[in-house]
């Protein structure tokens, strides 16, 4: 089985998110791998793991700092890592789209994963768009995939628990919402050890697409609202609160 | 090219989700706006689609589209844009339209702008405002070219303009259900056994910000004192810590309780959209930027395990 797992490296939102120009500001920002992709390399390992075949990790490196979430793919299980040297922070979804589809056509995939989304951009749209411009179905919100041949049982989520079971044709793209187990974890010592001895595919971005997106503004929302702040220390916190709870009958 | 509005309603057990209905509303204002029709699309069998308040209802009702298909959607959805040439098509950013408004997007070149919380017209073209970075920034975005995709969040505009009575045209599917690549098994029903969160009146929700699996122990004990039961964020779900049954949010339930008591939680737009309309919301958070402070009405800067231990003594 061979399975290509596309990653993101993204900002932390749990930074201030300082906004320069038109986007955030990356100089001043932490950037750390998309959540989901997390959950889309476990499904890959898994999956290796149950039937064999190689799982081949690629990202576009827009910032030049994709190194390190490669590396850390390796350590949790993947066998090949590849990256598109873009070095263009401003490249839109379209365009990555279209040079990630380029770069894995070659590459045989049985399934490509993305993440279902990621937290920062205009999101959720870049693994249907290489299902798209592959030529490949898209399913997403994807909790298991399992390999059966040349097709796949995928269960895809609809809401509270629901979900459906659907039998998938090879190619095909998913979008990855949770693997079936939590991600594992890699330890700092291999990923670090991974950093001295692998080796980085790297391929130049090819082909040509546009989002056609022309942003005007990006700033904090217009709070409608905000919530009356319960100020002091803790205690005085957590005196205030059961003080209004009891004061609605709530305690 | 038309003025045209197409809108791609969903349904589950023969139900309308409110943001169709909110979708064919703002349909309406923006199709007006623009001297064109706002026009529902059906797809799918089992469900009474003369329910909108739509200048016309399409209904492709296929039996073999009794339950979700991402493919399927697709080229139904491709082939209708071909055939009507709208100047834009809306989709719900959900569990569904995700999959496929993307997908229209890359095949017809035309631009998409995603988490929609508005959309106005604007000098012939349109405006969307869409939040970005987990509900921390909005960006303001015009979609270029002859047609724009739109996939808007779910609770952005009133569901009543949406309602009414259009009778819809019924009409056959353009796409051969048997070629199709994707196939629907079977649906899965939630499991049941655990508590049901939608019925209780008091929850305390934990999110990501507790930690790990050894302290959800600490929320326990807070909600029995407070005689509520534990709810959560999906992070703390995926990580195994509590079971899917307890999930708020857009993959997870609508919860409406008297007190939301929100512990570690950021106020992801997902989140949101799952208990927003909550009697009482208070929320701890160690993040005075945290998002979760735009919606709740008490909130307080401050580590939720030394507030949780706190009101232990008081309780
Ligand atoms: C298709 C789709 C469906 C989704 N469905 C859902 C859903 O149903 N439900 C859902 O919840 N999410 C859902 N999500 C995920 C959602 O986007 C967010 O990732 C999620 O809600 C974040 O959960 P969180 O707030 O617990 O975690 P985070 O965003 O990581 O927030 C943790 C918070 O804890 C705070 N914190 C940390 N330590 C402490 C401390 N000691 N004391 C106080 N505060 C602290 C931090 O400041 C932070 O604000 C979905 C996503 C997608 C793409
Ligand atoms: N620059 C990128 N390089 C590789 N994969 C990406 C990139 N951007 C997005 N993806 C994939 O698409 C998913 C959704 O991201 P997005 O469409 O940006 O929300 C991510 O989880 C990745 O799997």
């Amino acid at each position: 089985m061979n399975i290509v797992v596309a990653i993101k490296h993204i900002p932390s939102i749990a930074d201030d998110l300082p906004v320069s120009g038109k986007n955030v500001d990356f100089d001043s920002v932490d950037f750390v791998l998309n959540e989901w992709d997390e959950h889309s390399i476990e499904q890959a390992v898994l999956i290796k793991e149950a039937v064999g075949g190689t799982v081949t990790v690629v990202g576009v490196d827009l910032i030049g700092e994709l190194d390190n979430v490669l590396h850390l793919a390796l350590a949790k299980g993947a066998d090949k890592v590849v990256k598109i040297t873009a070095d263009d922070p401003a490249a839109d979804s379209h365009m990555q789209a279209k040079w990630l589809a380029e770069a894995i056509k070659g590459m045989g995939a049985n399934m490509v994963f993305a993440g279902v989304q990621a937290s920062n951009d205009l999101d959720g749209q870049i693994g249907p768009m290489i299902a798209a411009y592959l030529d490949m179905p898209y399913i997403g919100g994807v909790s298991s995939v399992e390999a059966n041949g040349d097709s796949a049982t995928v269960n895809k989520e609809f809401a509270g628990g629901a979900g459906a079971k659907y039998s998938v044709s090879m190619p095909f793209v998913a979008g990855v919402q949770a693997a079936p187990k939590p991600p594992r974890y890699a330890p700092v010592s291999k990923v670090r050890q991974m950093a001295q001895t692998a080796t980085i595919e790297t391929v130049s971005p090819s082909g040509d697409a546009s989002a056609g997106l022309a942003f005007k503004n990006m700033a904090p929302p217009v709070a409608t609202g905000h919530a009356e702040m319960i100020e002091g220390s803790s205690k005085e916190v957590a005196a205030k609160i059961v003080e209004l709870l009891k004061s609605k009958g709530l305690a | 090219m038309s003025n045209d509005i197409l809108v791609i309603t969903e349904h589950m057990d023969g139900k309308f989700s409110d943001v169709s209905f909110e979708m064919v509303g703002k349909a309406r204002e923006l199709a007006s706006a623009l001297g064109g029709q706002a026009v529902a699309v059906v797809i799918g069998s089992g469900v009474d689609a003369n329910v909108f308040a739509s200048d016309s209802t399409l209904h492709i009702d296929d039996a073999a589209l009794s339950g979700f298909n991402p493919e399927a959607y697709a080229k139904i959805v491709e082939a209708l844009v071909k055939e009507k040439s709208p100047k834009a098509v809306l989709f719900g950013w959900t569990v569904t339209g995700m999959d496929v408004a993307a997908w229209l997007s890359a095949k017809t070149g035309a631009p998409c702008a995603a988490y929609a919380k508005d959309i106005r017209v604007d000098g012939g073209g349109f405006v969307v405002s869409c939040q970005v970075y987990g509900g921390k920034l909005m960006a303001e975005v015009a979609p270029e070219g002859d047609m724009a995709v739109i996939a808007c969040l779910a609770g952005s505009f009133p569901v009543e303009a949406g309602q009414g009575s259009t009778a819809a045209t019924a009409t056959a599917s353009p796409v051969d259900a048997g070629s199709l690549k994707v196939k629907f098994v079977e649906a899965i029903k939630p499991a049941g056994g655990d508590v049901d969160i939608t019925a209780q009146a008091k929850l305390v929700s934990i999110g990501r910000g507790i930690g790990g699996k050894e302290n959800v122990e600490l929320a326990e004990e807070l909600a029995q004192a407070l005689g509520a039961t534990v709810s959560a964020s999906r992070p703390v779900v995926d990580a195994g810590w509590l079971p899917r049954t307890r999930q708020v949010g857009k993959s997870g339930l609508k919860v409406k309780p008297k007190l939301y008591l929100m512990l570690g939680i950021s106020g992801a737009p997902e989140h949101l959209e799952g208990m927003k309309s909550a009697e009482l919301i208070i929320a701890i958070n160690t993040d005075k930027k945290a998002p979760i402070f735009n919606v709740a009405h008490y909130g307080a800067t401050a580590d939720l395990f030394e507030v949780a231990e706190a009101m232990l003594e008081l309780l």
